[in-house]
């Protein structure tokens, strides 16, 4: 079956590259004058040409933002199920090699998390787990959403990667959006950073948005991991995937998340660095490439980055989050998957939209909609 | 100025009006009271239908308010049918815009969808108001479906790019035997009081509210102004000239002797 991979197949990654660094400032002006813009100007906008014009890319990025989504911020929470893992990843604490506890959460403990997480006001929520498909696969994921559902509005996923079928058969269930990042679309240093386990195959990785969209999934996820490999190219792979859904599942939303590689047990440190100012670059550049994107910033950064990014692009937020199973009922100290940065309360941050002109935005869907 | 009757309800103000996008509630609420407007449409999405103390709700509900719930999320007729019985048990009220817009980019409407939709819900007793492009033949369609109005759009919902569908609109004023809303693309009051100088029967205006400086202040303009182009309209506007007339140069040689 045709899909992303004819495309990707055109691209030679050095020579993408080559390209983005080769991008002058008139470039970048004609980029930034252009109403609607092309990969070439996304490449503009990323590249170190477009540093100067920073300010520029901010004020243009807020507007359109603002006028699309208005002052209003999404806001969602992470419940991880399980750090069950078969696969070896040289950046991730649930890393098969990294020798932790393992813990699934049972009916009962999903239950104690749901609690939790609603008392905080949340309506939105996103599952997360490592790869384990033998106890974590469609069947527990299955009735994971039939206890899960009745609480919230809007669930979404950020699970190991699946078969048509199994997206088709958990959509019904209440399952809106699933995450999943290519981590890197530089395919031999893939290879390097997924040695074990079934992540290890990149294209059935990158196939897995086609294999989304067909099932009809309301809205897909995409990003990069920020640190394993040169982000300015990782970012253009991932600028031309979306192009290429949007014109294909048209009936399908998207959202960009912009991971930087943090701490984690057993972790490799990132071997690019990316500092905030070219984080705000990036932001900017997605939402001048396409005014309805949903851009979505994690408990990962700051919370002075937080505070200051939210007004240039950024459409959804978490906050309060554990990224350990049983994180915010049950076992409150098992192995997270990274260290977050941002511990303020969902309250917190919420009274600091508020001061910011923002509306916080719990409830944005209805469980009634499949 | 005459009042604007839609399915037996009479309303003053032909200002309509949504809650999507302001900085806060309150803000909200203030800037649709200042607004004048008398029908405000409301997401099912964005409500929480079980909590009687919902926060959206608590803010709209004014006795000059008449709500509107709309379909927005829903992608084919089938989830707008169910979409629009949850908003009417929920809500307590049969008017409804419906609106399906399977695209999430552009939120362009599906006339398809919607038309089969609206067949539907005029059957089950909705009052409906459906958003849909500026397709004049669309609009008949779904007059003879049984629809209260037709919700024609002037441009890309949000865009704020005011009437690029002009053309249309006036073929579809010129025809329509039921109110004509211009709805999605207003971005300006000019915008709102130009769609009522072409015989619009109302308007629907948010985004331009909701995302201005000073919402409320916005909202007054835009009462102003939907009250100047319908009072416009109604004085009977003097037709443009492309060229002062003078004499009659072409039949002059009638009155020569």
């Amino acid at each position: 079956m045709s899909g992303f991979k004819d495309i990707f197949d055109q691209y030679n990654w050095d020579d993408v590259k080559a390209g983005i660094y080769a991008k002058t400032s008139r470039d970048v002006e004609a980029a930034l004058h252009n109403s609607k813009r092309t990969l070439e100007d996304f490449k503009a906008l990323i590249s170190p040409a477009a540093a100067p014009y920073l300010e520029q890319m901010a004020q243009l990025s807020r507007q359109l933002t603002q006028q699309r989504f208005g002052n209003t911020m999404q806001l969602y929470i992470p419940l991880y199920l399980s750090n069950e893992c078969q696969n070896i990843c040289t950046y991730c604490g649930f890393s098969l090699d990294n020798k932790i506890a393992r813990k699934t959460l049972n009916r009962e403990e999903i239950l104690r998390e749901v609690a939790v997480i609603k008392a905080m006001g949340y309506d939105h929520v996103l599952l997360v787990t490592g790869e384990a498909n033998q106890t974590v696969g469609t069947d527990y994921f299955r009735e994971a959403l039939e206890v899960i559902r009745p609480h919230f509005s809007n669930i979404s996923m950020e699970v190991q990667p699946m078969d048509e079928a199994d997206y088709s058969e958990l959509i019904p269930h209440g399952l809106h959006a699933v995450l999943v990042y290519q981590e890197t679309y530089h395919q031999a240093d893939y290879k390097l950073h997924h040695p074990k386990g079934r992540k290890s195959n990149f294209e059935y990785r990158l196939d897995t948005p086609d294999r989304l969209g067909r099932a009809g999934i309301h809205k897909i996820g995409l990003g990069v991991l920020i640190g394993l490999e040169d982000w300015r190219t990782d970012s253009f792979f991932t600028a031309l995937h979306l192009r290429y859904l949007e014109k294909t599942y048209w009936q399908t939303k998207y959202s960009i998340s912009f991971p930087r590689l943090r701490p984690c047990s057993g972790g490799l440190p990132p071997k690019v660095e990316m500092n905030d100012r070219e984080l705000v670059q990036l932001i900017c550049a997605y939402r001048l490439l396409d005014q309805e994107i949903e851009l979505s910033l994690s408990t990962r950064e700051t919370p002075r980055f937080r505070d200051n990014v939210i007004k240039l692009g950024i459409t959804a937020l978490s906050a309060g989050s554990k990224t350990n199973p049983g994180g915010y009922a049950s076992d409150l100290s098992s192995l997270e998957q990274f260290e977050i940065s941002d511990e303020r309360s969902p309250a917190s941050i919420s009274g600091m939209l508020r001061a910011q002109g923002y509306e916080p935005v719990w409830k944005d869907w209805d469980a009634g909609y499949v | 100025m005459t009042p604007l009757v839609i399915a037996g309800h009479s309303f003053s103000s032909r200002l309509f009006t949504g809650t999507g996008k302001f900085a806060s509630l309150p803000v909200m609420e203030e800037a649709l009271l200042a607004s004048g407007s008398e029908l405000v449409t409301v997401a099912l999405k964005r409500v929480d239908v079980h909590n009687e103390s919902d926060d959206m709700l608590q803010h709209v509900h004014h006795p000059q308010l008449k709500l509107l719930p709309n379909t927005s999320g829903v992608r084919t007729a089938k989830e707008a049918v169910y979409a629009a019985q949850l908003a009417r048990e929920a809500l307590e009220t049969n008017w409804l815009k419906l609106e399906i817009h399977p695209d999430p980019r552009y939120l362009l409407p599906d006339p398809i969808e919607t038309l089969k939709a609206a067949e539907e819900l005029v059957k089950l007793g909705f009052i409906v108001l459906p958003y849909i492009h500026a397709d004049p033949v669309l609009c008949k369609r779904l007059e003879e479906a049984g629809t209260a109005a037709v919700m024609p759009l002037g441009a890309p919902i949000g865009s704020n790019k005011g009437l690029r569908t002009i053309d249309f609109l006036e073929i579809i004023i010129e025809q329509s035997n039921v109110p004509v809303v211009v709805d999605a693309g207003i971005g300006s009051p000019s915008d709102a009081a130009k769609a009522m100088e072409i015989g619009a029967d109302a308007v629907l205006v948010n985004t331009a509210i909701a995302v201005a400086q000073n919402p409320v202040m916005m909202a007054q303009a835009f009462r102003q102004a939907v009250i100047a182009g319908r009072q416009a309209y109604e004085a009977g506007l003097p037709s443009v000239q492309r060229q002062a007339v003078a004499s009659s140069p072409l039949i002059g040689f009638l009155d020569e002797v």
